[in-house]
C-alpha cells in the first residue's frame, strides 16, 4: 500500500486485509474502498492500564489536532449487550462464543472502524482480533482456524500490546476490583479451584500467545510494568513519530 | 498443554472436549442396536478425518419454498416410528443467537460478513451443544439446513467463498446431504401462498438487486440456486426433484437412506403406504448420492 504524503491531506489507499489481497480475500465487497485515516491498536491484559492508556493517547492526539475514534472489542450497539448476557450463561460452547465476538467484531469493524478511516479519522482500538485470538486459543482452539475466522480484518497500522508481569498484574486487579474476575481468572477452563493460581496460569497462557504473535502478527511490545506516565511515554513517542511520518 | 494444534486446524478434531467425555460413556450403551461400524464412515470426514462417531448426519438443503422442510419431517417420523433415537435442528434456531439477529435484522443494518457470522454462532451453538453430542451419543441427526446453507447464501450476499468455507471446517461431513432441486417459479408460488409481503432480508433486499421486493426475491433465490447447483457434486448431493410429488420424494428419500440404517430396518419395505407409484421405486440411491449428485435419487 502506498505510505501517502509526508506532509498534509493523505491520499487514499486500499484496506490492507489479513486474508490477502487476491480477488475473494478480505471482504470482497469493500475491496475498492479507499481509506485515509490511521487504525492503531493497543493491546494488553486487564488491569494492564490499557484502557487509561487509551484515553491519555486519544486526549493528546485530539490537542494535536486529530479527530479520532475509539473502538474497543465489545461496543457494538448491535450485539454488544448480548454478549454480556451471553458470558453469564457459562453453558456457551468456546467455538460458539468465538463466532459471537467475530459476530460483533465484524459488526464494529463494517459500522465504526472503516467508515471513520474513510473520512480520515484516526482510530483507537482499544484491543483488536489479537485478544480474541489468544482467548481461543487458550481454550484449545487452533491458531489456524482463528487466523482464517479472522481473515476479514483489517491489518492495522499499528499495534501495541502493554506487557505487563502477571504477578504484578494480579495486585493490579485487586486494587482495582478488590476481586477476581471470573472471565479473566480463565475459571471456564477449570484450570484450578483456586482463582488465584488459575488466574496466575491463564493470564501467563495469554501472554505467551501474545508472544508469538508479537512476529506474526507484528505487535509491538511495550513495558506496562512501570507507571502510568512512563507507559503512556513510551507509546506516545511510537505514535507520535509514526504519525509525522505517515500522516 | 496449551494454545491448541499450534497451527494445525486438524489436530483439533482429535481432542474431546471435557463436557463430551462425560456424555460419552453412557452412548456406548445406547448405541448397541446403532448401525454397522463400517456404513458411512467414508463421508464421516471433517477435513480433518475423523472416525468413530457411532450416529448419523443427515441434511436437506435447497431454496425456500423447495419443500425440504415438509420432506425432512416426513423422514424424521419414519425413524421415529421404526425406534430410532432423533433428532431435528433447523438453521437459525438457537434462542441464544435468535434473539440478536432478530434485533439485527429489524435495525436492517447487518452487513453480510456480520450475518455470516451470526448465524455461524447459531450454527456453533447447535453443533455443540446438540449436533455433536447427539452423533457421539449414536443419534440420527436430522439437519434442516446445514452449512451448504450458508456457503450458498453468504458467498450470494458477497462474502468471500474460501473464508465461508474455512469458518465451518469444524463440522462434520453429512452421511447424506439431499439437495432438493426446484424450478424457481414453483418455489416462488409455494412461498407466495397466503404471504402479504416478504421480510427484507428473506427478498435479499439488502444486496439491491431490485426496489421490487418480488423481483428481489427471484433474483436473489435463482443466484442462491447457482451456488447449490455448483456445490452439487463436489459436496455430493443426492439430488431430489422438488417438482415431484410429495409421496414420491419422501420414498427416494428413504430408499437413499436406508443404507444408513440398522439391518432389521433396513431390509423393511421402505414406505409404509401403499405403493402407487408407477416409476418402480427409486433407483439405488445412495450409489448416485456418492457419485456427486447430478442424476436424480
Amino acid at each position: 500500500m502506498s505510505s501517502g504524503g509526508a506532509q498534509g491531506d493523505p491520499q487514499g489507499r486500499r484496506i490492507r486485509w489479513y486474508g490477502g489481497g487476491g480477488a475473494h480475500d478480505g471482504i470482497p465487497y469493500l475491496h475498492d474502498v479507499e481509506v485515509k485515516g490511521r487504525l492503531i491498536v493497543v493491546e494488553g491484559p486487564d488491569a494492564s492500564g490499557r484502557s487509561t492508556q487509551v484515553s491519555m493517547i486519544t486526549s493528546k492526539l485530539e490537542a494535536d489536532g486529530y479527530a479520532v475514534l475509539n473502538a474497543g472489542i465489545k461496543r457494538s450497539d448491535l450485539i454488544g449487550r448480548g454478549i454480556l448476557e451471553a458470558k453469564r450463561n457459562v453453558s456457551l460452547g468456546k467455538r460458539t462464543l468465538a463466532m459471537y465476538y467475530a459476530a460483533d467484531f465484524a459488526d464494529q469493524l463494517e459500522h465504526k472502524i472503516i467508515p471513520a478511516l474513510r473520512a480520515g479519522f484516526v482510530v483507537l482500538a482499544d484491543r483488536y482480533i489479537y485478544t480474541l485470538m489468544a482467548r481461543n486459543a487458550v481454550r484449545g482452539i487452533s491458531r489456524k482456524w482463528s487466523h482464517d475466522l479472522y481473515s476479514f480484518a483489517a491489518v492495522p497500522d499499528l499495534v501495541f500490546y502493554i506487557d505487563v508481569d502477571p504477578q504484578r498484574l494480579v495486585h493490579r486487579v485487586f486494587e482495582k476490583h478488590m476481586q477476581l474476575d471470573y472471565y479473566e481468572s480463565g475459571a471456564d477452563l477449570g484450570l484450578s479451584d483456586d482463582m488465584f493460581k488459575s488466574f496466575i496460569m491463564y493470564q501467563g497462557r495469554l501472554a505467551r500467545e501474545f508472544e508469538a504473535m508479537q512476529e506474526t502478527y507484528g505487535l509491538v511490545p511495550v513495558d506496562g510494568n512501570g507507571d502510568v506516565g512512563r507507559t503512556h511515554r513510551l507509546l506516545q513517542r511510537r505514535i507520535d513519530s509514526y504519525l509525522r511520518r505517515y500522516g | 498443554m496449551r494454545g491448541g494444534g499450534g497451527g494445525e486446524g486438524e489436530r483439533e478434531a482429535t481432542r474431546i472436549p471435557s463436557d463430551l467425555r462425560k456424555i460419552r460413556r453412557p452412548a456406548i450403551g445406547l448405541n448397541l442396536r446403532g448401525p454397522a461400524a463400517s456404513h458411512g464412515a467414508r463421508h464421516r470426514m471433517t477435513a480433518s478425518g475423523r472416525a468413530s462417531i457411532p450416529g448419523k448426519l443427515i441434511v436437506v438443503e435447497g431454496i425456500d419454498g423447495s419443500g425440504k422442510s415438509t420432506q425432512i419431517r416426513l423422514l424424521e417420523r419414519w425413524l421415529r416410528y421404526n425406534g430410532l433415537d432423533v433428532f431435528l435442528t433447523e438453521w437459525n434456531s438457537s434462542d441464544l443467537v435468535k434473539e440478536i439477529t432478530s434485533r439485527g435484522k429489524k435495525k436492517a443494518n447487518l452487513t453480510p460478513t456480520t450475518f455470516s457470522l451470526l448465524h455461524a454462532t447459531d450454527f456453533a451453538d447447535r453443533y455443540e451443544r446438540n449436533i455433536l453430542p447427539l452423533l457421539r451419543a449414536g443419534y440420527y441427526v436430522l439437519a434442516d439446513r446445514y452449512i451448504y446453507t450458508a456457503y450458498a447464501r453468504d458467498v450470494t450476499r458477497g462474502c468471500s467463498p474460501s473464508w465461508v468455507r474455512k469458518i465451518y471446517r469444524f463440522a462434520l461431513r453429512p452421511d447424506l446431504s439431499f439437495y432438493f432441486r426446484t424450478p424457481i417459479d414453483i418455489a416462488i408460488e409455494r412461498m407466495l401462498v397466503g404471504r402479504p409481503r416478504l421480510k427484507y432480508y428473506e427478498a435479499g433486499m439488502d444486496l439491491n438487486l431490485s426496489r421490487d421486493p418480488y423481483e428481489s426475491y427471484r433474483i436473489f433465490q435463482s443466484r442462491i440456486i447457482e451456488q447449490y447447483e455448483s456445490m452439487a457434486s463436489r459436496e455430493g448431493f443426492a439430488v431430489i426433484d422438488a417438482a415431484r410429488g410429495i409421496k414420491e420424494q419422501q420414498q427416494a428419500m428413504r430408499e437413499a437412506v436406508r443404507a444408513l440404517l440398522p439391518p432389521r430396518i433396513s431390509r423393511r419395505a421402505v414406505m409404509d403406504l401403499p405403493h402407487d407409484g408407477h416409476d418402480g421405486a427409486a433407483a439405488a440411491a445412495p450409489a448416485a448420492a456418492q457419485k456427486g449428485g447430478r442424476g436424480y435419487v
